[in-house]
C-alpha cells in the first residue's frame, strides 16, 4: 500500500508553541507535549528543548534527559517510511530473525540506518502485541504479522 | 438485513481484515444482499483470523482464516445463511478452544461492538458497579481481598490488601492507576481487552476509584499499540458523553474521571514506580520502595496501581461474590488467568481458565503442540524475565507458588513455544541484551551487570576459560537477582540460568561452532 501521507511541517516555532501551550496546564504535561511536538513535526526539534523547558519550569538538561530516555523521541525528521520489526522472543521463536536479515540484506542498511537514500529506515521494536501470529512488524501505520522475509521484504517494497 | 461479525482487533487488522471488510460489503451491495458489519474484538483464536462470524439459528457460525479472495467463494456458499465451506469452523461456541475456558474477564470480547455502551450493559456491563455503589466501599475491599485476587501484572500480590492500604490512607487526593505498559513479550491480553471490551476495564477501574476514594484515574498504555489506544480513548470519551465519567461519575458531587497516558517506548516504565514517574512526566526511573506507591504514590499521594486484567476481574467479582471466584483455580492461585499462547504451536492465542492445568495441558492439548514439524524444546513462560521450561517440566501445574518451587515465573501470563531449531544460548543472551537495552540504569547490577553478562555469555560460547566464565555468569545473575531494585535486572536471571541449567548442550554446541569457524 503506497505512502499517502502528507509530510510533516518544517519546525516552526509559533506553531510549536501553540502545541506546548495547549497542553501546557496538565498535571505532568512533558510526556503529552513531546508526543504531540513529534506528532506535528516528525521529530523533536533542538529548539524544542528550551521552548519546553521554559514553559515547564524545567532545566534543559531534565528535559533533554527525558527526551533521549524514552526509546520512541526521535532529534531528527524520520524517513517517509518507518518499518517496526519486533525483535521480541514470540518473533523469534517464529522465524523473526530470519525476516529481518532478509530485509536488511535487501535494503543493503543495518537497523535504524535509513536505507534506499533515506526513503526508510528499520527500527527494532519490542513488542507489538501480536506474538500469537508472530513474526510481528508495523510498516508505516499498517500491522502485518505472520510473514517470512520474502513476504516481508515485499511489503515493504511495495510500501514505499 | 444479516448480521456479521468481523473484528477489528490487532490480531485481525494484520490479517487484512479492514480490506475483508470493504471487499465483503462491497460484493453484498452488487448482489443486492442487505448486511451489517459489526466490527467486534478478538475470540482469541488467532490462528483463526480475520474470523467473519454469522448469527445464526444454531447460534455464531465461524469462517476463518479469511483471506481477501476467499469473500465470493464464501458468499457463493451461502456465508449469510451458515453454508458449508472449507472455512467454515462450525459453531463458535462449540469449538473445543471455546468450550474449555472459563471466560470471566473475557465473557463479552469479540462478541459485543466494543464501543457500543448499550451492548456492553445488555452483556452484564456495569452491574459490577452498581453493585459496589450499592454494598459501599468497605464491603467492597472486603468482597476483592475475600475472593483471593492477586495482581495480575506478574507480582501477584493480593489486590484487597492493595486496595485496603490506599483506602485507609489519609488523604484528600487518591489516584487508580492502571498498568497497561504490556511490554512483555508472548502477552497481548491487555491489548486484546482495551480493543474488544474497553468499558470492562473502565467499570473495573470505576469500582477501584470508588472503593479507595480516588477521583481521578490514570491508565497508562503504550505506543507499540496504536489501535488499542484509539478504542480505548474513543471509549472514554463515550463514557464521558454518557455521564458515566465525569462531574457526577458516583452521584452528585462525586466526580470521577480516566486520563489516558502513553509511554514512548521504554520497557522498564511496566514497572509501577518508573510508570509513575513516567506519568509525572520524567525519565522512567524506578523509585526505591518503600515508600510503597498506596501511601506515596502518583504526584507523592495515595495511588492504587494495578493491572488491566486486576482491575477487569473486579466487575464479575462484585456480581458473582467473593466465593464464587475463590472457589475457581488452585492452591492460593484462585480465579481465571487469560492464558497467551504464542510461538510455535498450532493454535495459539488468548485462554482463559482457572489455574491448576498443567504447562504440558496447555502446550500440547489447548495449543496443539508444535506446527513446525519439529519437537517443542522449550517454553518461554512470563516474558523476557521469565524461565525456559524443557518438556521434562511440563507437568508443572500453572500456579504463581508451583511456577516459583520450579524457579519460574507466571508473570502476566505469557507462554511461548520454540522447536528445536532455537540456540538457548542465543536466548539466554537476548536476555542479558535486553535488560541492557531496556535498563532504565538508576542501580548498578541492572545497568552494568546486564553489558557484562552478554559479554561473559559471549566468551562461554567461544569457548574461553569455560569453568572460569561460568562461575562467573553465575556469580553475577546472584548479583542481579539480590541487588537490583526491579523486577528488570533482578528477573533478568531466571531465562539466562534456567537456559544454563535445562540446555547446557547449547552452550557447548556455540562453542564447537564458533572454533569450527
Amino acid at each position: 500500500m503506497p505512502h499517502d501521507k502528507t509530510p510533516p511541517p518544517a519546525w516552526d516555532s509559533p506553531l510549536a508553541a501553540g502545541v506546548v501551550d495547549r497542553l501546557k496546564s496538565e498535571a505532568g504535561a512533558l510526556l503529552p507535549i513531546l508526543h504531540a511536538l513529534q506528532e506535528t513535526f516528525g521529530y523533536i526539534h533542538a529548539d524544542a528543548i528550551g521552548l519546553v523547558a521554559e514553559t515547564l519550569n524545567l532545566s534543559r538538561a531534565e528535559v533533554h534527559g527525558v527526551v533521549s530516555f524514552y526509546h520512541d523521541f526521535r532529534d531528527k525528521p524520520p524517513p517517509p517510511l518507518v518499518v517496526k520489526l519486533c525483535c521480541a522472543e514470540a518473533c523469534q521463536a517464529c522465524g523473526g530473525r530470519e525476516a529481518a536479515r532478509t530485509l536488511l540484506d535487501h535494503l543493503g542498511a543495518d537497523w535504524n540506518q535509513p536505507a534506499h537514500g533515506g526513503a526508510v529506515v528499520v527500527e527494532p521494536v519490542y513488542c507489538l502485541g501480536l506474538c500469537a501470529l508472530a513474526p510481528a512488524a508495523l510498516i508505516g501505520d499498517t500491522l502485518a504479522a505472520g510473514f517470512d522475509g520474502a513476504e516481508l521484504r515485499a511489503t515493504v517494497d511495495g510500501a514505499q | 438485513m444479516t448480521r456479521l461479525y468481523l473484528p477489528a482487533d490487532s490480531f485481525a487488522a494484520a490479517k487484512g481484515a479492514d480490506q475483508i471488510a470493504a471487499a465483503l460489503q462491497q460484493a453484498c451491495d452488487a448482489r443486492g444482499l442487505p448486511i451489517e458489519i459489526i466490527r467486534t474484538g478478538s475470540r482469541g483464536m488467532a490462528w483463526l483470523e480475520p474470523l467473519i462470524e454469522i448469527d445464526t439459528a444454531q447460534g455464531r457460525i465461524g469462517y476463518g482464516p479469511v483471506s481477501i479472495n476467499d469473500v465470493n467463494a464464501l458468499l457463493d456458499a451461502g456465508l449469510l445463511a451458515g453454508g458449508a465451506h472449507q472455512l467454515c469452523v462450525g459453531a463458535i461456541d462449540d469449538l473445543p478452544w471455546m468450550r474449555r475456558q472459563t471466560r470471566l474477564i473475557f465473557a463479552r470480547c469479540g462478541f459485543i461492538d466494543p464501543l457500543d455502551i448499550e451492548s456492553f450493559r445488555n452483556a452484564g456491563g456495569f452491574s459490577g458497579l452498581e453493585q459496589a455503589r450499592a454494598i459501599g466501599p468497605q464491603a467492597v475491599i472486603d468482597v476483592i481481598t475475600k475472593s483471593g485476587l492477586r495482581g495480575r501484572g506478574g507480582a501477584g500480590f493480593p489486590a484487597g490488601v492493595k486496595w485496603k492500604g490506599a483506602a485507609d490512607a489519609k488523604a484528600e487526593t487518591k489516584y487508580v492507576v492502571c498498568n497497561a505498559d504490556e511490554g512483555d513479550s508472548g502477552t497481548f491480553a491487555d491489548r486484546m481487552l482495551m480493543e474488544g471490551d474497553p468499558f470492562c476495564l473502565i467499570e473495573g477501574m470505576m469500582i477501584a476509584a470508588f472503593a479507595v476514594g480516588a477521583a481521578t484515574g490514570y491508565i497508562y498504555s503504550r505506543s507499540e499499540y496504536p489501535c488499542a489506544n484509539a478504542v480505548f480513548a474513543r471509549a472514554l470519551d463515550l463514557a464521558r458523553e454518557a455521564g458515566l465519567l465525569g462531574a457526577e461519575a458516583f452521584g452528585a458531587g462525586k466526580p470521577f474521571d480516566i486520563e489516558l497516558r502513553i509511554g514512548a517506548g521504554a520497557y522498564v516504565c511496566g514497572e509501577e514506580t518508573a510508570l509513575l514517574e513516567s506519568i509525572e512526566g520524567k525519565r522512567g526511573m524506578v523509585r526505591a520502595k518503600p515508600p510503597l506507591p498506596v501511601h506515596e504514590g502518583l504526584f507523592g499521594r495515595p495511588t492504587i496501581i494495578n493491572n488491566v486484567l486486576t482491575l477487569a476481574s473486579a466487575p464479575w467479582i462484585l456480581v458473582n461474590g467473593a466465593k464464587a471466584y475463590a472457589d475457581i483455580g488452585c492452591g492460593r492461585s484462585l480465579g481465571t488467568m487469560p492464558i497467551q499462547l504464542s510461538g510455535v504451536l498450532k493454535h495459539t492465542g488468548l485462554f482463559e481458565a482457572p489455574f491448576g492445568l498443567t504447562l504440558g495441558e496447555l502446550i500440547n492439548d489447548i495449543g496443539g503442540g508444535s506446527r513446525t514439524g519439529r519437537p517443542i524444546k522449550a517454553v518461554q513462560c512470563g516474558g523476557p524475565l521469565g524461565a525456559y521450561f524443557p518438556p521434562a517440566l511440563f507437568d508443572t501445574p500453572y500456579d504463581y507458588e508451583a511456577f516459583a518451587a520450579r524457579d519460574g515465573l507466571i508473570g502476566h501470563g505469557g507462554i511461548v513455544a520454540f522447536d528445536d531449531s532455537a540456540d538457548m544460548a542465543e536466548q539466554a543472551r537476548f536476555a542479558m541484551e535486553f535488560c541492557a537495552i531496556e535498563s532504565c540504569g538508576k542501580c548498578t547490577p541492572c545497568r552494568i551487570g546486564s553489558v557484562r553478562g552478554q559479554e561473559v555469555i559471549d566468551r562461554i560460547c567461544a569457548g574461553e576459560n569455560t569453568e572460569m566464565n561460568l562461575a562467573v555468569l553465575t556469580d553475577l545473575c546472584q548479583t542481579m537477582k539480590l541487588g537490583s531494585l526491579c523486577a528488570l535486572g533482578g528477573f533478568t536471571p531466571y531465562p539466562v540460568l534456567s537456559a544454563l541449567r535445562h540446555f547446557p548442550q547449547d552452550f557447548v554446541a556455540s562453542r564447537k561452532l564458533e572454533s569450527a569457524l
